[in-house]
């Protein structure tokens, strides 16, 4: 393969894509309903639409890994049917998916030849493989080396080699399932210099986000899809995000919150020179301290895999505590159980909702009573009072508007914006000192989203300590009064958020310590 | 195209929901071609099974004495399964709660009902709890897989059994008349249970089981304690999350689910033996895990489904006596029905499982 195509960088055969009448039927859910989609060489095309729209469902019928109920897929006018991503492969149509799937143990090269044949028969022709790579590499300022190994890599490299191996293996087209999750600010602008490289180049881009500013950014065209169905496909010219929030949400959207001016308060949770063991045995916290005020909400900033993690659950008291101590609301917690940390007033947003949050097989009622079931007034004596329960349950979903059949209703019916805001109804109403809030938005709808921010700072203003853990800059951005950043574990400054730009931000998220930013990033001030 | 698309779906379903129906007639027909292999009417054979299980009073009441002890092994396997826990150890459990209430019985042989009965009742189920709580706290501190230590804990208390009923414990009649068979003595008429229709086995141990069944259910539902043991079970992260020590609830819930197995000890002695004996279990610790199984590891379904393996444990020797065929062929058909009927249910689940994710 690698010698039958000489030039596989210059010859674009894929001239267009086009995506019609698509109905894709799940049980009880209709995922995408007569969608037409389509998009040409040279172009980068949004695909925008809120968790659950029905993105990765349409593409995944693109790339052949499910097939459409209805509707039919023309590629350069030629109808065609792929049964399996094979097919979509050789039809020059790649896919990065969220998640990577490379091979840890496995360099860079051999991740990329994996699966091809070798132009040497039954002999590796690796040599081979890394000069053409390096080739696709340099014009597309992907950098990596190829030597290295991919559990060597940090994320945003490995996404540029599935990006490589995509391209090596002929993508004309490429999907990209929501790749700036992973990255930060700056290697998001860099991705998007890669992006429009690629473009120029004639191939044809589906570019799948819910953040608005990045479709403004980079995009030629915008479909917005709402509930399975296109809402409508844009130019990228003057549109504004107000606008585009709410073709995504089919109402008005608050993007900016106003925030009450902030009545710092005591400290409520002081964390001192914390050190925590990852899962990998090494520390995964090194050293952090930070307190944390009543009345006021810190951001805690960092791309994916930081230890922002280890951190939550060793404040939980989850995992164990190597070295440091933790007090909470003046007592110390360090090395006690997770029972300890509840009973001293804190409560805690797992980041993991259905793995750690909730028991999916319970029912909605049971799930409220998750920390208290043994307390008054959810039992008495040993025995449960279900009508009390259920009473209590009723409120909470109304006041919280979870929507849910039932309070018997098991909990993995409801969808997981509910669910979150079923886990944050329990958790608020258990009148926090402290609230350690992990990624209480991620994979959450952007109306349950503005509602989750809006009890965020209620809470804060009511006097709860809050600590929001967030690898969505704008999220923190939004709430915080400061941001802490994480770094390899540490934590490399807390500044301002108010004053605090996203460049430095970024700079601080790699690593960059603030004190040193002023001097490269900010003129001496008089 | 629509149409024919609907319809496939449609049977997919049926056919789900008749395939655990499917399965014990399945079993049936390859029971039946079994016992034509050992020329043997399978109508008739099948015929006396019923009859000798379900016909008459006695087989009736026998068939409710053998689902007594299966009910409570049983209850024991739901309240463990409940917490996470695969109970394999009723077996042991059971002996080492037969050899406590015997113990206390013949130490105690001038003791009035009203106290020594409890006493019996109350040394099987410590016994028996102690019997799962050392491989609970084998799990819970070394993480030891359970079942592997409950199945070490059975053979332990077997050969303890072999050595108490050949020792300590043998009835001195029978070290004097020196026949040496192992067995205990003869328990005070103190502790045996009432018999609940004249001249047959059936005595109160079964209204013992069932209001049993009926408290796990309301333990395990209606409790805090129960709360904590499904929460654990279901799902051990979001459990510690909330502040519940996994560990302990793993631990009590099979020190729970032993002291159910200790008190179907306690019963086989005091209802049906009146003495301790060798074999006594008669593998009720294994069959009763399979009732609670086939009452899908719920307290009230386990009701029914001891009671048709007690029928099938008293119509499958009524049915060896009618057609004369070995007793193993009949633990096969036995051993057959269970297994299409798990398998079906396995297979089936699977099959919404992956209907769901295929669209
Ligand atoms: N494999 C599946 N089985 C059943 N339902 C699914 C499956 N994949 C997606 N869905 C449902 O289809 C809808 C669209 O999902 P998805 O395409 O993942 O949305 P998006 O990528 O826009 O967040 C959702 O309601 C989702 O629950
Ligand atoms: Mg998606």
């Amino acid at each position: 393969m690698t010698e039958t195509k000489p030039s596989l960088l210059d010859q674009i055969h894929l001239q267009e894509m086009r995506m019609e009448g698509i109905v894709k039927k799940f049980p009880g859910v209709l995922a995408n309903d007569h969608v037409d989609f389509d998009v040409h060489s040279g172009e980068i095309h949004a695909l925008l639409g809120e968790n659950g729209a029905g993105k990765s469902t349409l593409m995944r019928q693109l790339y052949g890994l499910y097939r459409p109920n209805e509707g039919r897929i023309y590629i350069n006018d030629k109808e065609v049917s792929f049964h399996s991503p094979q097919d979509a492969i050789a039809a020059g149509i790649g896919m990065i998916h969220q998640h990577f799937m490379l091979v840890p143990s496995l360099t860079v090269v051999e991740n990329v030849a994996l699966g091809l044949k070798s132009s040497r028969g039954p002999l590796l022709d690796l040599d081979v493989v890394e000069k053409r790579l390096m080739e696709i590499s340099d014009k597309y300022r992907l950098k990596v080396d190829p030597r290295s190994y991919v559990w060597q890599l940090a994320v945003g490299e490995q996404q540029r080699v599935e990006i490589l191996k995509a391209l090596y293996r002929g993508a004309d087209l490429l999907i990209l399932d929501e790749p700036t999750a992973v990255l930060t600010p700056q290697e998001v602008d860099e991705f998007f210099g890669t992006l429009k490289q690629m473009a120029n180049d004639g191939h044809a881009l589906i570019f799948i986000t819910h953040k608005l500013h990045e479709v403004i950014a980079i995009s030629n065209r915008i479909t917005v899809l709402r509930d399975g169905r296109v809402v409508g496909t844009l130019n990228n010219d003057g549109v504004t995000k107000t606008e585009l929030a709410q073709m995504m949400v089919g109402r008005p959207v608050i993007l900016q919150y106003n925030k009450n001016p902030q009545k710092p308060g005591d400290a409520r949770l002081v964390v001192e020179n914390l050190s925590v063991a990852g899962d990998r045995g090494s520390d995964a916290v090194k050293g952090v301290s930070f307190e944390l005020f009543s009345g006021e909400i810190l951001g805690l900033a960092g791309v994916s895999g930081n230890g922002q993690r280890d951190l939550a659950e060793a404040l939980a008291g989850l995992r164990p505590v190597r070295e440091g101590k933790i007090l909470l609301n003046g007592k110390d917690v360090t090395h006690t159980s997770p029972n300890h940390h509840i009973t001293a007033g804190q409560s805690y947003i797992p980041e993991e909702r259905m793995k750690e949050g909730a028991i999916k097989d319970f029912s909605v009622a049971d799930n409220i009573i998750l920390q208290d079931h043994n307390r008054p007034p959810y039992s008495r004596g040993s025995f449960l009072d279900f009508k009390l329960i259920d009473e209590r349950t009723t409120e909470l979903v109304n006041q919280y508007n979870v929507k849910t059949p039932s309070n018997k209703t098991p909990l993995k019916n409801l969808s997981g914006g509910n669910i979150q805001k079923l886990i944050l109804a329990r958790e608020l109403s258990r009148k926090p000192a402290v609230l350690i809030a992990s990624q209480p938005t991620r994979g959450v709808d952007v109306g349950a989203s503005e509602y989750i921010h809006q009890c965020l700072l209620e809470q804060r203003d009511s006097g709860t300590a809050t600590m929001l853990i967030s690898e969505d800059l704008d999220e923190i951005r939004a709430l915080s009064d400061r941001i802490a950043v994480i770094y390899e574990g540490k934590i490399v400054g807390i500044v301002d958020a108010a004053t605090t730009s996203v460049e430095d931000l970024g700079l601080m998220m790699a690593g960059v310590l603030p004190e040193t930013l002023e001097k490269q990033t900010v003129a001496p001030a008089d | 195209m629509q149409e024919k698309h609907n319809a496939k779906e449609l049977l997919n379903k049926t056919f789900d929901a008749l395939l655990p129906l499917l399965a014990v007639p399945l079993a049936l027909i390859i029971g039946a071609l079994l016992l034509l292999i050992f020329k043997v009417n399978p109508l008739t054979a099948y015929w006396s099974l019923l009859q000798g299980a379900f016909g008459s009073v006695s087989g009736l009441t026998q068939t409710i004495v053998k689902a007594t002890p299966l009910l409570l092994v049983g209850l024991g396997v739901c309240i463990a399964f409940r917490g996470g826990i695969i109970n394999i150890g009723g077996e042991g459990q059971l002996i080492v709660g037969a050899l406590a209430a015997t113990a206390i019985a013949v130490g105690f042989p001038n003791l009035p009902r009203m106290i020594i009965l409890p006493l019996t009742f109350l040394g099987a189920i410590l016994a028996g709890g102690v019997w799962g709580g050392i491989p609970g706290i084998l799990k819970s501190r070394l993480g030891v897989n359970e079942i592997l230590s409950t199945v070490m804990m059975n053979a332990i208390a077997l050969q303890l059994s072999n050595y108490l009923l050949r020792g300590p414990l043998i009835d001195p009649a029978e070290i004097e008349r020196g026949t040496q068979i192992a067995q205990s003595a003869l328990l005070p008429k103190a502790v045996w249970l009432t018999k609940l229709v004249p001249q047959t086995l059936l005595h109160s141990g079964a209204i013992i089981a069932l209001v049993m069944a009926v408290l796990v259910y309301i333990f395990l539902w209606r409790t805090s304690i129960g709360y904590r043991i499904r929460a654990v079970g279901l799902n051990p992260d979001a459990a510690k999350y909330a502040g519940i020590p996994v560990q302990f609830y793993q631990a009590l819930s099979l020190m729970l689910g032993g002291a159910f197995a200790g008190l179907a000890g306690a019963v086989e002695v005091t209802g049906v033996s009146h003495r301790m004996l060798e074999g006594l279990s008669a593998g009720y610790g294994f069959s009763g895990i399979v009732a609670a199984l086939f009452g899908k590891l719920h307290p009230l379904g386990s009701i029914p489904a001891s009671i048709l393996f007690g029928g099938f444990l008293v119509g499958g020797r009524s049915m060896q006596r009618a057609v004369q065929v070995p007793s193993a062929l009949i633990d096969t058909i036995l051993g057959l029905t269970v297994l299409f009927v798990v398998s079906a249910d396995i297979w089936s689940s699977y099959r919404a499982r992956r209907r769901l994710s295929n669209g």
